[in-house]
């Protein structure tokens, strides 16, 4: 992870905005390699536009999020499950 | 673990400035009071979001530095090309107000009946929320171990400097000063590192419980070097805040 990235600790609070819960402690499974960590330990990166959640294994985009006036977008394909 | 201060969905709430203490010539820490908080757990962070007369918001996440039950506090260090911190640190006053969000977080947290012993590494403003976890475990009467290994640039860069001297029961407090170190200084003088960890850490058989917050390359190191040394990755949380901040 380089020191442009934070990690899934930092988007607790979109995260419970998203799900309505608690979500940095939930285990995330990446659709591509299949490694499973928990979200606090995902590289997030936060680009102007919006949010960008990698694997930490493979570099696999796992979770984007894009607010456009008020709503969130979520694109949530690269996960294979989160739980 | 405490499920009334992570569940439920957040809202913004006002947060009203009652106190400003100057930790360092970079640092300060922010008192709050917010109407109807419902309490945190050690290691918990805050989102706030200052919003420009034209409407344009920034948020930011802040480490609650206050223990659970004493009056809410964040410590926030200046980032000079910083949208939000320099306004925190140095525009701020009492009385003021601006919108935040929480608790946040259930990963980094701690909390009494998780016992330890406990490893504490901090880099730079890292050591918010681990001074929160210290706080915790003294105001709880917990005697569980605790080892602190703190790397700052220098000694007045030591953030919470007359508390960690005072110190608490039961507590070990060790610095790493990589930056300037003050006349016969004995102490580590260098970036963390494998040999430092593997000095200062408790052995991996104690099954010690770690946390390690500062900036990302720092907890990569440390996080590396501590399963190197036997810990299980799920004894060993992070937090890392980017490339921010010295340490």
């Amino acid at each position: 992870m380089d020191d442009s990235a934070v990690d899934g600790n930092a988007i607790g609070g979109l995260l419970m905005e998203v799900f309505g819960a608690e979500m940095t402690a939930a285990t995330g499974t990446c659709a591509a390699c299949g490694s499973s960590a928990q979200v606090a330990e995902l590289a997030v990166y936060r680009p102007r536009l919006g949010t960008v959640v990698r694997c930490r294994t493979c570099d696999n985009v796992l979770m984007v999020f894009v607010a456009i006036h008020d709503v969130t977008c979520v694109d949530l394909r690269g996960l294979a499950r989160l739980d | 673990m405490a499920g009334t201060a992570v569940r439920g969905r957040l809202t913004w709430r006002t947060a009203t400035v009652e106190s400003l203490v100057d930790e360092t010539a970079r640092v300060r820490t922010i008192g709050l009071s917010v109407p109807g908080w419902a309490g945190h757990l050690a290691g918990q962070h805050l989102d706030i979001r200052l919003t420009a007369e034209d409407g344009y918001h920034a948020e930011r996440e802040y480490s609650i530095a206050s223990a659970p039950g004493e009056p809410l506090a964040i410590t926030v260090e200046r980032l000079d090309d910083g949208e939000v911190s320099p306004y925190l640190t140095e525009e701020l006053r009492p009385g003021d107000q601006f919108e935040l969000r929480g608790p946040v977080g259930g990963y980094f947290v701690w909390d009494d009946a998780d016992g330890g012993p406990l490893l504490l590494l901090a880099g730079g403003s890292g050591i918010a929320p681990l001074r929160c976890i210290l706080r915790r475990r003294a105001l709880a009467a917990n005697s569980v171990a605790a080892r602190l290994l703190y790397s700052a640039r220098s000694r007045d860069d030591v953030i919470y400097r007359a508390e960690l001297d005072r110190g608490w029961d039961g507590v070990e407090v060790i610095y790493t000063l990589t930056r300037r170190q003050p006349p016969g200084w004995t102490g580590y003088a260098r970036h963390l590192d494998r040999q430092m960890l593997a000095e200062v850490a408790w052995p991996a058989a104690d099954a010690p419980l770690a946390y390690v917050c500062g900036p990302t390359s720092f907890v990569e190191t440390v996080a590396a070097g501590l399963v190197s040394l036997g810990y299980p990755p799920g004894r060993v949380k992070t937090e890392r805040f980017g490339a921010t901040g010295g340490q």
